[in-house]
């Protein structure tokens, strides 16, 4: 393995290409792991997502079982799920709410500050023996912006915020929706496999390149349900304007004029006309908070927010978290929630739930032709080795302004990645 | 597709007989024909696997489809430009367990154990299995569909993927 050999980014020559083995070779992958998902922030949960004290989800965070709780006083935990005593997962539920939870090996149980609270036949361990000792342990560094949970497995990682950079003023933006600056992850997961590497899926999440071929068949749904569509400008090939941005260390992100409709607060006639007041309250609602200016910010754009490594805040045709974890070098695993204002009225939200599955989703009109794309990807780079080049230079020769449909916002990432991936690190 | 009798006096042969005819249309991708089988306010849904006995309105869905979702659905499967479907998968459905859990006037509520295989190319088999909850309801001596929820009983879905065919 070559780390020299992985991109090429030669911008006099305005040549940036990156090799296909990067997508497909397990000793890249392991690397990663090590260099990539060890150092960088990851997002493990949202607040809303445990209320009141007790409140716990447990997942799988790069590959650790994580309880993602509220302890007793109050305050976000994440405790890596495992006893230790002899490594078992100690709480197996999904969710739920509980003082303590135990182990079922020999049943030591920790409550929901991870303390070790109770250790059956306590009085056989040697004097040394101290239940303080043994607390759940959490990873070195759990932080969270906006109600966004992240954990970090490296003690030396910079602050969140800092890592951030300019993605804040876009979590900043997605957050604007909510009248108290409260949103909430509703129930319902959507929990899939690609068959595909998971940079495949970092990319695509905000190539809007892609949407005019993948995605024909979505936009003639929208154009036969009655879905304003302008004919593309000169330079353009979407019916609306928007850029790619990069946002620092890797993040980046579309920044679009809105065509598609929006729950918050563009109505578009798939909402049907009884929600129209609605939504015309909400975009009142907004004005009046926010005037005019930022209220069509927050209205008449939408954005597909990339922080890096694994994480989408899609606030397009409804808002998505959605992150994702390599699984093999050719496969990955997707979680995918829906993310609405916490005080949004059960028609408002009604209609954000309805219109996130006309785009997005497994079963959606959209996200499965991006599934297929990824996965027909993986199916060809069979040929890495006679093939071995992806180009990715579009809008590197422009003086103007980098387009949604342009590289430059893609090339970020894989520059980052490259550096990271060059960074050694301790075993 | 036969016609029946009054609901009241709809057997679970008469059930079984328009389920099996429907799944024959699906595996055949005769949509078009799938279609007219559903009444004028049919809902098609696949709860997200974490919430199956969800509501739509509320929680957030893998399919959440009304009539004209569904039209637009079969209409999108149709095109080539679905790519998700190109080549088509095939499937193939089994269902057993078929019971009339309620009755009530035309309308009758039925369940069903599914297994769907799903198969596409460089791929292996994919099995789909679930239940039901159909909303049935008796319009013109004719059966029809006015509810069909397919409930996945895997906890994710996982390697199943995504749901681009009608499940």
């Amino acid at each position: 393995m070559n780390a020299s050999n992985w991109v090429i980014n030669e911008p006099e020559a305005m040549r940036f290409q990156v090799n296909r083995s990067t997508l497909i070779d397990p000793q890249v992958l392991e690397l990663e792991r090590r260099r990539i998902f060890d150092v960088c922030w990851i997002y493990v949960g949202h607040e809303s997502e445990v209320r009141a004290p007790g409140d716990f989800r447990t997942r799988i965070v790069c590959d650790r079982p994580v309880i993602f709780c509220r302890d007793s006083k109050s305050r976000v935990r994440v405790f890596l799920n495992t006893c230790r005593h002899r490594g078992s997962i100690v709480c197996r539920e999904t969710g739920g709410n509980a003082k303590s939870h135990t182990c079922f090996y020999h049943g030591w149980t920790y409550n929901c500050d991870g303390e070790l609270d109770a250790v059956p036949g306590e009085d056989a361990y040697p004097p040394r023996f101290r239940k303080s000792d043994f607390a759940l342990k959490e990873p070195p560094r759990v932080a969270s912006y906006r109600g966004f949970v992240f954990l970090n497995f490296d003690a030396d990682a910079v602050p969140l915020e800092d890592y951030l950079a300019g993605a804040k003023e876009y979590i900043d933006i997605i957050v604007d929706q909510s009248p108290t600056g409260q949103m909430e992850v509703i129930q319902g997961l959507q929990d899939y496999d690609i068959r595909a590497n998971w940079k495949l899926l970092a990319e695509n999440s905000f190539d809007d390149y892609h949407l005019i071929s993948v995605h024909a068949s979505w936009l003639s749904y929208l154009r036969n349900s009655g879905v304003e569509m302008k004919r593309p400008e000169k330079g353009h090939l979407l019916p609306g304007h928007g850029v790619g941005k990069p946002l620092g260390n890797g993040h980046g992100c579309t920044d679009n004029v809105n065509f598609r409709g929006r729950p918050v607060a563009r109505w578009i006639p798939i909402y049907g006309e009884e929600a129209r007041p609605e939504i015309e309250r909400i975009r009142a609602e907004l004005v009046t908070r926010l005037g005019e200016h930022r209220a069509s910010r927050v209205a008449d754009t939408n954005r597909n927010l990339y922080i890096f490594p694994n994480l989408f805040l899609n606030d397009g045709s409804s808002v998505t978290i959605r992150t994702f974890y390599p699984l093999a070098p050719d496969r990955m695993r997707v979680l995918a929630w829906a993310l609405g204002p916490a005080e949004e009225s059960p028609t408002a939200r009604a209609v954000r739930l309805d219109s996130f599955l006309t785009f997005y989703g497994p079963g959606g009109f959209a996200t499965p032709d991006d599934i297929e794309v990824l996965e027909t990807i993986q199916a060809g780079l069979g040929t890495y080795r006679e093939v071995p080049w992806m180009e990715v230079t579009r809008g590197m020769a422009k003086e103007s302004e980098q387009l949604n449909t342009d590289e430059w916002h893609l090339r970020e990432l894989w520059i980052q990645w490259d550096k990271l991936m060059r960074t050694e690190r301790a075993a | 597709m036969t016609t029946v009798g009054a609901a009241s006096s709809i057997t679970r042969a008469d059930v079984e007989e328009f389920l099996y005819e429907e799944a024959a249309l699906l595996d055949a991708w005769r949509l078009d024909d799938w279609l007219a089988l559903m009444t004028e306010d049919a809902v098609y849904r696949v709860p997200s696997n974490d919430s199956p006995d969800a509501d739509p309105q509320n929680t957030l869905f893998i399919v959440a489809d009304d009539i004209n979702r569904i039209r637009a659905r079969v209409a999108r499967l149709k095109k080539k430009d679905a790519h998700a479907e190109d080549p088509r998968s095939r499937t193939r459905r089994l269902l057993t367990n078929v019971r009339i859990v309620g009755r009530n006037g035309a309308a009758l509520e039925v369940e069903a154990n599914f297994s769907v295989t799903r198969f596409r190319r460089n791929d292996g088999i994919r099995t789909y299995i679930g239940h039901y909850r159909y909303g049935l309801r008796v319009e013109g001596a004719r059966l029809k569909i006015a509810k069909r929820v397919a409930v996945i009983d895997s906890m994710e879905l996982g390697g199943l993927g995504s749901i681009s065919f009608i499940l």
